[in-house]
């Protein structure tokens, strides 16, 4: 037994469960909206992930309780689940979460030694792998358009049937950045996309509550100080600086930062996914690099790329250059001469 | 007022000085038996000076400091030596180590001594009374203050800054010391003032100890010792650390405050110089505080040398203890014998129970979340130093500053997933230097070996030269000789090389199973040394070789010249 | 075309004359790697790899002559060390060296010895003392155990001590893993 011997009160599962805590507004905001098709998507994806760690705890000869307790798998299933859209096929989500956690988890060492965002790895699985099903995106409520039940979203959920013959397209549509997208595309002025229903001030109605409820629940883990400012700041900066560029170079094809700000997972990438700390730099200037770069890769493929978000991939990205980030940024140590 | 800077980093752990900080220090009694290690120091074991049956005085010196970073040991009491051996010491190790072991015989009568007029007492010969009062730092690492304070004073010290910072929890020596005896400190301080002669002279204390600030001040009035309330965060006692927030100056990467002109001492150990400047006294005793599951914490002056079992019985130990904490809970050392003694370094006595101090989670794999990072005072980013480590990779360790790393503990202290890192950081620092050990030994042997390569060349060369010039002067006396006679040397020349080596190896061959016949009878008659009748001349020659062999069988067993023998 | 052949024969002569010239310029002396490999082996010159010294191994494992596994002193990690720096793949140790032992210093006793110097003649590194027909004695701390001056005596009055772990030499452990199942 060595010193120390006391230790302050906080443990990885803590950590963890905080994350979590936060995320309920934002859960509570899409049950809202979206109805409560959310609930039964983190639910699937909570239960695949936990028996998927357990599997591959056990196959990996690792002890299983420690690190279910642990909370980390949850929390990917929670954050993979919030990334895709709410009322998505059981298969959807289930081979999402299995492959976050199994592969981009477990097959790099587990807990701790993961180079990628599990949950962004997933989510890059399922667009890749079901454009189809991850670009339909429920119909917030107060729109006027047809909603879905509990049962029948369960319906969809578990079998694919909608009820009467309703295709997918009458309850569902394409998210407010794609919509901005596409109707650019055709040539329109972003004012006149702007005033489209489906849009509220800041960003897609609906989306842009979300993304408030992700920014509270991100000044709940800055004030408990589970999270740092450094990340978050740097990524809305650098996301709102080269959307700022853009649109004051071009106002007639690029929107306001402001939008991108509000619109997509951006707010959850800031407090939620970069904020990752076994996927982001250790060191205080990496810090500032890294999200800088996906607030950048961000907009790029936000406005360039073919995906409708480009958060997932951002994050990807940068994750790749974490270790050389890690390795040009090393500080100063107390007492050091300044080199040269 | 000076302007107070901070350091990075640092923790706020629960205090718990008030159990023992409130009674006023009181002296423990006498214990039955006293241990005294000859390493209770930094630098070269101190070599003793007695054996075991002898009578030693009070203040008398048991063992005397060896080398230039060494200190001496002196008897806590009048008494007999018992033993001069191995026995536990506090340690990690848990290894034995030489030991004094003295029975006191409660007399406590005093060697001579006398106060000593320090200003009249030329530099040197006031260091040498130092060492030989064997005064060593006392914030715990326990540095010889002779060699601490011997710079001259022309190096240019312009700041001399006491530590009474005392960060660790549960620990209150420094607290009722500076509270009881302010006045005896700043007549330490004085001494040091008088070597170093340094522009300012700092007290940093931290400011949850507002009586002992209040009272240094008052002691400090009109001498020119500044004291200052540094802010209550560990570790502050760090002397790097103390240093930077009393004067914004960083000591070098691997380097010492001297080398930016700071000398920094514990107030505890200006105390000690006081002890010996003003009454004589050598370093027989220190201030422990005795505390954690025990009836009645406070702090106690002990003699150097008593056991732990002692200060447990005063202290009045409570049910559920398992062991003791010496030191604090952030960088102490657990043990579990009561039998280890009180060293110089021993400044708290923590007895341990499971209420106190919960067992720690398992720990679970790093998730780089960088607290450690956050609060660690020397600034380095313990996930990969605990990385490097973890994969024995030391030489990126090096490269990564671990040798910066004070071991504080804040870390660990910190650390979600609770990682012993601070272990891994013991670890990877005792086994690079282990290497470094193995690599000077390799240098050493590589050298000597081509060196007696060298050696075995020039022999031969040597030899080759000789036999060229004996032949040549046989040249030139056959030269002088007779015709006939030149045929037969070159033949014999031919000759010559070629029966050389066995010519050479028969007699040595014959001498050696001569000796062996002899050495068989040595041994047969009881290894008679058959020393006599021997003429003076011879016997003062055995005598010689008998001490040269003496001297070399020393050399080459250099920790065993125990005085056992 | 005729640009194009000018070119590249331009190019082709301006790069030769650079490599010709690098080649000069940046000319080692001697052999780097025997260095290298030698600064790793431990030195204790005790020829257990049939090589009569470290620096003739280190020689031989350049020239691709010796396995890295034939130094017991210097340990697995020795082997390993090797191995990275030649990168080669690690090899245990194999079936005609010797296993390595705990690192020892030889030590005479004095009452047999004869003072025959034959061991002063076998210590590679000049460890023992003595002359002809005086007891020799060894320095423990030059000694390098290579035990070499074990056989020559003829009086076997040469024993290898281990070494005892002391508080000098004593190492931290590596902090037991609590989660990973000890192999």
């Amino acid at each position: 037994m060595f010193s120390p011997f006391i230790s302050q009160a906080t443990s990885v599962r803590a950590i963890m469960f905080k994350v979590m805590l936060a995320l309920l507004p934002a859960i509570a905001v899409y049950v809202w909206y979206y109805g409560p098709a959310i609930l039964v998507s983190i639910t699937l994806a909570s239960i695949t992930a936990l028996i998927t760690e357990a599997a591959m705890l056990k196959l990996r000869g690792r002890p299983i309780a420690p690190f279910l307790r642990d909370n980390s798998a949850l929390l990917t299933a929670w954050l993979l689940a919030l990334s895709i859209p709410p009322l998505a096929p059981w298969w959807l989500v289930v081979v999402g979460t299995m492959f976050a956690i199994s592969v981009a988890k477990h097959l790099y060492g587990g807990l701790g030694s993961n180079p990628f965002n599990p949950a962004m790895i997933g989510y890059a699985v399922l667009i890749i792998s079901f454009p189809l099903q991850m670009t339909h995106w429920l119909t917030p409520h107060g729109l006027g358009q047809l909603e879905l039940s509990v049962m029948q979203q369960l319906q969809y959920i578990f079998s694919g049937q909608l009820p009467g013959g309703a295709t997918l397209d009458a309850v569902t549509m394409a998210t407010p950045l794609d919509t901005l997208k596409t109707q650019l595309h055709l040539g329109r002025m972003p004012e006149e996309v702007l005033g489209m229903p489906i849009y509220g001030h800041l960003g897609g109605i609906g989306s842009e509550m979300v993304a408030l409820a992700y920014l509270l629940g991100g000044a709940y883990l800055l004030a408990n100080r589970i999270i740092t400012w450094h990340l978050p700041a740097a990524f809305l900066a650098s996301l709102f600086v080269t959307a700022g560029i853009f649109h004051l170079a071009d106002p007639a094809h690029y929107v306001s930062p402001v939008f991108h700000w509000f619109s997509g997972a951006a707010m959850l990438a800031a407090f939620f996914i970069l904020t990752d700390p076994v996927t982001s730099p250790t060191t205080l200037r990496g810090k500032f690099i890294f999200a800088a770069g996906a607030g950048f890769l961000t907009y790029i493929i936000r406005v360039f790329g073919g995906f409708p978000d480009g958060v997932a991939f951002a994050t990807l990205l940068m994750n790749i250059c974490v270790p050389l980030i890690d390795t040009y940024t090393q500080p100063r140590v107390f007492g050091q001469k300044d080199e040269k | 007022m000076t302007t107070l800077h901070t350091f990075h980093g640092g923790v706020h752990p629960p205090q718990h000085k008030q159990e023992s900080s409130e009674s006023a220090i009181a002296q423990a009694p006498l214990p039955s038996r006293l241990v005294l290690p000859l390493q209770q120091h930094i630098g070269a074991q101190a070599k003793p000076l007695v054996r075991a049956g002898d009578q030693v005085l009070k203040g008398q010196m048991l063992a005397r400091a060896e080398g230039m970073v060494s200190a001496a040991i002196h008897a806590p009491t009048s008494g007999t030596v018992v033993a001069v051996d191995l026995h536990a010491v506090p340690h990690p190790s848990g290894l034995p180590e030489l030991c004094i072991t003295l029975a006191p015989d409660g007399e406590e009568r005093w060697v001579e001594h006398a106060p000593l007029d320090y200003r009249a007492l030329p530099r040197d010969q006031l260091l040498t009374r130092l060492r030989d009062a064997g005064i060593v730092g006392l914030g715990g690492a326990t540095f010889p203050t002779h060699v601490k304070l011997n710079i001259g004073e022309t190096a240019g010290i312009h700041t001399l800054v006491l530590n009474g910072a005392e960060c660790e929890p549960w620990i209150t020596t420094d607290d009722r010391l500076m509270r009881e005896r302010a006045a005896e400190i700043v007549q330490g301080i004085e001494v040091m003032r008088h070597l170093l002669n340094p522009a300012a002279t700092l007290v940093g204390i931290e400011d949850n100890k507002p009586q002992a600030i209040a009272a240094m001040q008052q002691a400090c009035a009109n001498t020119g010792i500044e004291v200052i309330a540094v802010p209550t965060l560990y570790p502050t006692g760090g002397e790097k650390q103390l240093i930077k927030i009393l004067t914004g100056k960083e000591v070098p990467s691997g380097g010492r405050p001297l080398n930016i002109g700071i000398v920094c001492s514990n107030v505890a150990t200006a105390y000690s110089v006081h002890r010996l400047v003003n009454h004589g006294e050598p370093m027989i005793s220190r201030l422990v505080t005795v505390t954690g599951n025990v009836k009645t914490p406070r702090n106690y002056e002990v003699l150097i040398g008593t056991p732990i079992a002692e200060l447990e019985k005063l202290a009045g130990v409570l049910p559920g203890s398992d062991g003791y904490i010496l030191g604090g809970p952030m960088m102490g050392l657990y043990v579990s014998n009561s039998e280890l003694p009180v060293v110089k370094s021993s400044n708290c006595i923590i007895v341990k129970s499971r209420a106190l101090f919960p067992p720690l989670p398992p720990a679970l794999p790093c998730i780089r979340c960088t607290r450690c990072a956050a609060v660690c005072p020397a600034e380095l980013q313990p996930q990969d130093l605990y990385w490097f480590a973890r994969a024995r990779d030391f030489g990126k360790a090096q490269k990564f500053h671990l040798f910066d790393c004070i071991e504080c503990g804040a870390c660990s202290y910190v650390c979600p997933s609770n990682i012993p890192l601070v272990q891994y950081y013991r670890f990877a620092k005792s086994e690079i230097l282990a290497i470094e050990r193995d690599k000077e030994a390799a240098n050493l042997a590589r050298e000597r070996h081509e060196f007696h390569q060298l050696r075995l060349e020039r022999d031969k060369q040597e030899k080759a030269e000789k036999l060229a010039q004996k032949e040549k002067a046989a040249l030139a006396a056959k030269a002088a000789a007779p015709a006939p006679a030149q045929a037969a040397t070159t033949e014999a020349k031919a000759n010559d090389s070629a029966q050389q080596l066995p010519a050479q190896q028969l007699p040595a061959q014959q001498l050696i199973e001569a000796a062996i016949a002899r050495a068989k009878e040595q041994a047969a008659t009881a290894r008679a040394k058959n020393t006599e009748a021997l003429t003076p001349q011879q016997q003062a020659d055995i005598a010689e070789i008998e001490a040269r062999r003496a001297k070399v069988r020393e050399m080459s067993h250099p920790d065993a010249d125990s005085p056992k023998e | 075309m005729l640009i194009a052949i000018y070119v590249m024969s331009g190019l082709a002569v301006l790069l030769g004359a650079v490599l010709g010239f690098s080649a000069i310029k940046f000319k080692v002396e001697g052999n780097p790697l025997v260095d290298k490999i030698d600064a790793i082996l431990p030195q204790t010159q005790c020829g257990q790899c049939s090589y009569p010294g470290c620096k003739p191994y280190a020689q031989a494992i350049a020239a691709g002559e010796a396995d890295i596994n034939r130094c017991p002193p210097g340990g697995e990690e020795g082997i390993r060390k090797l191995a990275d720096l030649l990168g080669r793949e690690f090899k245990p140790f194999g079936g005609d060296t010797a296993a390595p032992k705990p690192k020892s210093v030889a030590f005479i006793d004095e009452n047999t010895c004869i003072g025959c110097t034959l061991c002063i003649q076998a210590c590679p590194v000049d460890a023992i003392v003595g002359a002809a027909k005086q007891m020799h004695t060894i320095v423990a701390a030059e000694c390098t155990g290579c035990e070499l001056c074990v056989a020559p005596c003829p009086v076997d009055c040469i024993s290898m001590e281990p070494l005892p772990q002391t508080m000098q030499n004593w190492k931290w452990q590596y902090p037991v893993y609590a989660l990973t199942p000890v192999k």
